[in-house]
């Protein structure tokens, strides 16, 4: 019944783990109240789960919740760890696995400094044109663009700039939602 | 109706309306205007400690031995650093408690100001909620809310730190009605799922090899849990066993009762563990101190689990039939199933089982070689137990950890829920001498005896002076080996008997240290003169520390190595073995 858990449970020998490890999404909607990022984050260090990326903010001013979105890897069995010790925290209302729910929409968001002149510039745009990349700064030897999309399509368009003058990138985390007309 | 008063005033009206009859703590600059409020009324005593650390674990005794929530209430900074032991092992332990921390003023947070600390960042992940303070409007709120919080659910330590000029402002009280001003995400599930009941009773109707293993959850959920556990047990005619946490909510002078179970634990209770068909587990939460090697635990079993706490299900062993809901309100609900189903035990069905049971119940595996020249410890606690019981008062006991604290758990034995108080969790020595001061001020007429070592109990000794202080007449019954025989123990098992800084050297003279102290010392080094010297210590109104000399190198067996199968237990070479094990098995041992 145990037996994807190597020998032991206990401080003194190291338990291997034998499960292989996924990557999921998971939609926290919390009181936004002080010091609950802290307790999140807290609780992720604190049990040893690994955040890939993380994003916070207000989405029900009225009614004071924030959404966290939070990808997270790990084993299936330490996945339901984690949301059982997130829906554990007193402020914490629901947490739905997005990944393991189905179909989700998932969206980042980057800002992107590309420095170049010649022959470069004009490669740079024509790529930035194929990524619906907008230009939100310019100057005579630089841009800045602002690309949105899943984060593997963000992390394609950052690979192209490498070569063509690429100066620094910020990105969101990413915020996701799941499909049809249910709300969490 | 809202009345008008300061924050320090609110603090103390809400303690009187949550009924709170005793509180322990330590006063300091940021805490003043709450000592000055409490000065001025006499519905709430305050008793005043040694140490933060023994505030806590006091207000962990009063909580355990009352079901009542404990309160402590402490200074900034060191005031608050000092007390975060004890809200682990609350945590841990799953023990209500609500701890004020006074904090510098807002206008000063985040200066580095004097005896300030970030004490909601440090106790965040040693609480089960903590809050700061920072408007007094809010306060009421907060004041009632931590109780709700601590004490429902999965009961834990909550925090509300109290910024000095949130203490002078003045606001309006009122009681807040929780329902609508809490936190709406808290919504603890009490009542089990009622198909899931029903699929248990199912499984246990069929069981030919079953088992209770209960834990502390039982009695966390007050005495009613208890008396069903002990109901559900007559109707079905099962074997119980609990863990160090649970011991006492079934009676240890029941037949069905098979010892603790555990790395410590008896072998019947062990083996029964390994061996069974059904497992249901009652608020205990598949510890590794119980587990042992966990993919060798108990692997032929279908496992019934019902607990509070949701993320305390398939968290170490997966289980077939998870409940989450009150120990007390799912096992009522067990008995009226079963009963629904059936009006007869499971005797003949399980008769095998119990043949097999009295088989290792044979080894006798807590037994021990008795001396008449020295005082064994397990001896000492026989003596402790049966003595104690002819003292016509109600007995509780406490401990601190090590071996003294096993012995204790297996030598003396428990017939209620709620007398027993150990640090199980965070194994925090230094715990039972604060514990018994907690209880002891719960319960002024009751023999409240902490069952120490001599290296554990010099933790919190100072709370020896808060007993004298406070007439309370608790006696400390220190095994002294004069080894962290505990530690001691692991060294001969695990690295080559090298006895790496586990001795306790330079003692003090317990007898005139409990003198100094203003209370009473005893030392008993002789078998023969044990039982005076336990009555002796009985006797006397007032604190006693009693230097009980005993065997220097005797090891708490039985034992299963950490790490280790059940079928590694270590016997005591006392043990009737006889036809139980064989050849291949002895050599294990
Ligand atoms: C605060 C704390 N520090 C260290 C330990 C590790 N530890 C566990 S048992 C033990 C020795 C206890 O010695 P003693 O109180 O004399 O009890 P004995 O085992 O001799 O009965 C130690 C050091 C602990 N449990 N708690
Ligand atoms: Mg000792």
């Amino acid at each position: 019944m145990n037996a994807h858990l190597q020998p032991t449970g206990s401080a003194y020998f190291i338990t291997k783990e034998t499960q292989e490890q996924e990557r999921h999404t998971l939609s926290v909607l919390v009181d936004n109240e002080p010091g609950i990022l802290a307790r999140v984050v807290g609780l992720f260090s604190a049990r040893g789960y690994n955040i890939e990326s993380l994003t916070v903010s207000e989405t029900e001013h009225g009614r004071r919740l924030s959404r966290i979105t939070v990808v997270v890897i790990a084993t299936p069995k330490t996945l339901i760890q984690i949301k059982l010790q997130l829906e554990r925290l007193v402020p914490v209302h629901k947490v739905h696995d997005l990944t393991a729910e189905g179909a989700s929409i998932e969206r980042e968001l980057a800002l992107i400094k590309v420095a170049g002149s010649g022959e470069h510039r004009a490669e740079t745009l024509r790529l930035a044109d194929a990524f619906r990349a907008h230009i939100v700064d310019a100057t005579v030897e630089s841009f800045v663009f602002e690309v949105t999309g899943k984060p593997d399509k963000i992390d394609s368009f950052i690979a192209l700039m490498q070569p063509l003058g690429l100066v620094e990138v910020v990105r969101t985390g990413l915020a996701a939602i799941s499909r049809g007309p249910q709300g969490m | 109706m809202a009345e008008r008063m300061t924050g320090a005033e609110m603090v103390i009206q809400a303690l009187t309306d949550q009924g709170v009859e005793h509180i322990f703590g330590y006063p300091g600059g940021a805490a003043l205007p709450i000592y000055d409020a409490m000065f001025q009324q006499d519905v709430v005593q305050h008793i005043l400690v040694r140490h933060e650390q023994g505030a806590t674990h006091m207000a962990e005794g009063y909580a355990r031995s009352t079901g009542k929530c404990g309160v402590v209430l402490v200074t900034s900074g060191p005031g608050a650093t000092n007390a975060v032991t004890g809200l682990t092992d609350a945590l841990m332990d799953s023990i209500p408690m609500v701890c004020i921390t006074a904090q510098v003023p807002t206008t000063l947070i985040g200066s580095d100001a004097f005896q300030e600390c970030d004490t909601v960042g440090i106790t965040r992940s040693c609480t089960k909620y903590n809050y700061l303070v920072k408007r007094v409007e809010d306060l009421p709120r907060i004041m009632h809310e931590a109780f709700l919080i601590a004490t429902t659910g999965r009961p834990g330590p909550v925090v509300i730190d109290i910024p000095k000029d949130v203490q002078f402002a003045l606001g309006d009280y009122y009681k807040p009605d929780l329902e609508t001003l809490r936190h709406q995400s808290y919504r603890p599930q009490v009542d089990g799922d009622a198909a899931a009941i029903e699929a248990a009773v199912d499984l246990m109707l069929k069981a030919e090899r079953p088992i209770f293993y209960t834990g502390g959850g039982v009695i966390n959920a007050g005495p009613e849990a208890s008396k069903h556990l002990r109901e559900l047990a007559e109707l079905t005619g099962f074997p119980v066993t609990s863990t160090l946490m649970g011991l006492g909510a079934f009676p240890a002078s029941n037949p069905q009762w098979m010892g603790m179970l555990g790395m410590h634990g008896t072998y019947e209770a062990n083996w029964a563990m390994h061996d069974c068909d059904v497992m249901i587990n009652i608020g205990a939460r598949f510890d590794d101190r119980i587990t042992g090697r966990i993919d060798a635990f108990s692997p032929n079993s279908r496992k019934i689990h019902v607990d509070i706490d949701p993320s305390s299900i398939n968290k170490v062993v997966r289980v077939d039939v998870p409940i989450i809901g009150d120990c007390e309100r799912v096992l009522s609900e067990m008995v009226r199933v079963w009963r629904s189903k059936t009006n007869q035990p499971r005797t003949e069905a399980i008769a095998p089982w119990w043949n097999q049971i009295e088989k290792w119940r044979a080894v006798n595996s807590l037994g021990y070689k008795n001396s008449d020249t020295v005082i064994k410890p397990q001896y000492a606690i026989e003596r402790l137990y049966e003595m104690s019981k002819k003292q016509g008062k109600e007995v509780f006991i406490t401990t601190e950890v090590g071996q003294h604290q096993m012995w204790a758990a297996q030598h003396f034995h428990f017939d209620q829920p709620n007398h027993w108080m150990t640090s199980g969790g965070l194994g925090t020595m230094g715990y039972g001498l604060p514990a018994a001061v907690g209880v002891q001020v719960a319960h002024p007429d009751a023999l409240v005896i902490d069952i120490a070592g001599e290296a554990s109990v010099q933790m919190t000794m100072q709370e020896m002076s808060t007993a004298v202080q406070y007439r309370l007449p608790i006696k400390i019954f220190i095994l002294n080996n004069e080894r962290m025989g505990m530690v001691r123990q692991w060294q001969d098992l695990l690295h080559g008997s090298r006895y790496a800084h586990s001795y306790s050297e330079s003692l003090p003279d317990f007898v005139k240290l409990a003198e100094a102290y203003g209370g009473k010392g005893i030392r008993c080094e002789n078998p023969a003169e044990l039982d005076a010297a336990i009555a002796e210590m009985f006797d006397y109104d007032g604190p006693v520390l009693f230097d009980v000399i005993v065997e220097k190198d005797e090891n708490c067996l039985p034992m299963i190595p950490s790490g280790k199968p059940h079928n590694e237990i270590i016997l005591p070479d006392t043990a009737n073995i006889g036809d139980i094990i064989d050849e291949k098995g002895r050599q294990l041992v």
